[in-house]
């Protein structure tokens, strides 16, 4: 689904990605780990192409898998995923993800949770989504959802994540507490429906108990067969409820150390000092 | 009532293009507005000249005696040299509510200035000013507040945004407070401005092209200016005006 290949990428000419490479395939969760300022966040900035985060070199394919049963599939249809074809689209090569501007980046499928949500004053949450999922719609082809319609799916979402809908009418996270609004991008998350999801930090700023309702929101969403999910994360305690299929360390802009769910635990004993170097 | 012309030495014409009203013998003549007491004067209107050439000066003056309400609501936009100028003076316990969005684009200018009058004791006012200015286009918005020694328990509000679209485009704004009462609340603020970079990119993120991430941001600004209109027939027709005006469609 994602091929990343010897990445560099530099902010403000300071370079903070230095030859990163990682693959994932569809049905995988991957978890990156590692200290401040080893480029976590800049990864999924420069793959959702945020402006002043400059690629060098490299390259990025994202080869998302074609939509069940055709197009129009919100998340209920998703659910009837009996047997995904586990070929990328037409001409097997997938798409220069780099090539794409951001808005057509979400339309490909790839959403970005952010560890600081923005606020927006003055847009509804409602009318933020709607907008942005026709506006993903229409990018793939497919006919507007109605007004009602939805609001029936963005209830269902809300409900699932424990939100009131009275806080899905008010202006774009504004004057949402930290946990309100990593609650409000697991709701986003539902109701765009992406194929990968990049989740930077999802975790940081929640209380136990909103812990575990992100994370169920996240393997109820993403924990599919045609999707993936990249967490990046600090710590351990997200993926007590978000099994990683992979863990890798990020340490200086590129994956030091890659393994399977058990090297969470290590480095949460052993810190990152010892396993970056 | 007419006026000389002013000149630049006028305070409140400081930011004016005065060559442009050398073809006018004088200043139109203010419209007066007398709100009776306990009554509630609304005010809608759209104020565009259409013309690159053409010059519009809306003068009002407004008179709202004791426990009445005057809400003015304002959009100004299109071609030529537009000014809004309301006088207004509160008696006691008065309230005046003022709405009024300057959108500018190419060589326009668009200026929106208040005076408010609080002579009298109780009276309230609040004034949302926001101009959105691209290309070459000057938004000027003065909102001045005379408080008089009388006008104890005034409350005041003056919040006045700009954004500038454009490093060509001119935005000038002054609020003004002149207050000779003691026990009052006067409010100002003044907010000059780009587009919210990260709120761009998270809107994109999810999936709405550039365009219409900086349009709907650009709505959500102006929309503030008409938040305060009650009737929700006449509010979504302003910002309907507005956003017209926003995609040059006006």
């Amino acid at each position: 689904m994602l091929q990343i290949n010897n990445l560099h990428a530099t902010v403000a000419d300071k370079p903070i990605l230095k030859g990163l490479s990682l693959s994932i395939n569809a049905g995988e969760i991957h978890a990156i780990m590692g200290p401040n300022g080893a480029g976590k966040s800049t990864l999924g900035y420069v793959l959702s192409g945020r402006p002043g985060y400059e690629v060098t070199g490299g390259s990025v394919t994202f080869s998302p898998l074609p939509l069940a049963g055709g197009a129009g599939g919100g998340p209920e249809t998703g659910t009837s995923l009996s047997g995904p074809p586990l070929t990328p689209p037409a001409g097997g090569r997938g798409m220069d993800l780099l090539e794409l501007d951001p808005h057509e980046r979400a339309a490909a499928g790839l959403f970005l949770g952010f560890q600081y949500p923005v606020e927006i004053p003055g847009v509804s949450n409602v009318q933020f989504l709607r907008e942005a999922l026709n506006a993903q719609r229409k990018a793939r082809g497919e006919a507007p959802l109605s007004g009602g319609d939805f609001l029936k799916l963005a209830r269902a979402q809300a409900d699932a994540m424990g939100m009131d809908m009275e806080m899905l009418k008010r202006p774009v996270n504004v004057g949402f507490s930290g946990g309100e609004k990593k609650r409000n991008e697991m709701v986003q998350m539902g109701i765009l429906d992406p194929k990968l999801a990049v989740l930077d930090e999802t975790d940081s700023g929640l209380d136990i108990d909103a812990l575990r309702v992100v994370g169920e929101g996240i393997n109820r969403i993403m924990r599919r067969p045609d999707k993936a999910v990249l967490l990046i994360t600090h710590y351990q305690r997200l993926l007590d409820y978000v099994q990683p299929d992979f863990v890798h360390v990020l340490a200086d802009g590129r994956i030091t150390r890659s393994g399977g769910p058990e090297l969470a635990l290590e480095l949460e004993r052993e810190g990152y000092r010892e396993l970056a170097a | 009532m007419t006026i000389a012309l002013p000149t630049r030495h006028d305070e409140e014409w400081h930011y004016a293009p005065v060559e442009v009203l050398a073809g006018l013998k004088a200043l139109p003549e203010a419209q007066h507005i007398l709100v009776a007491a306990g009554e509630t004067h609304p005010v809608y209107k759209c104020v565009s000249t259409g013309s690159a050439s053409k010059v519009d000066i809306q003068r009002y003056q407004i008179d709202i005696a004791a426990d009445a309400r005057c809400e003015a609501f304002f959009l100004l936009t299109g071609g030529g040299y537009k000014r809004l100028d309301i006088d207004v003076t509160l008696a006691e316990g008065a309230h005046f509510e003022l709405g009024a969005v300057g959108i500018g684009r190419a060589e326009e200018v668009t200026e929106i200035v208040t005076r408010l009058r609080h002579v009298a004791p109780g009276a309230t006012s609040n004034q949302v000013m926001r101009g959105v200015a691209m290309d070459t286009a000057t938004i000027t918005m003065i909102g001045r507040i005379d408080v008089a020694r009388q006008a104890q328990q005034t409350d005041a509000a003056l919040g006045v945004k700009g954004l500038l679209l454009d490093r060509t485009a001119t935005i000038n704004a002054r609020p003004e407070l002149e207050i000779y009462a003691d026990d009052v609340k006067c409010a100002h603020g003044c907010a000059i401005g780009q587009l919210d970079e990260m709120a761009l990119f998270y809107a994109q993120q999810r999936g709405l092209p550039m365009a219409t991430a900086r349009n709907l941001l650009m709505q959500a600004f102006v929309a503030e200016a008409y938040g305060a209109i009650g009737d929700a027939k006449w509010r979504e027709h302003m910002t309907g005006y507005a956003e017209a005006a926003l995609r040059g469609t006006f």
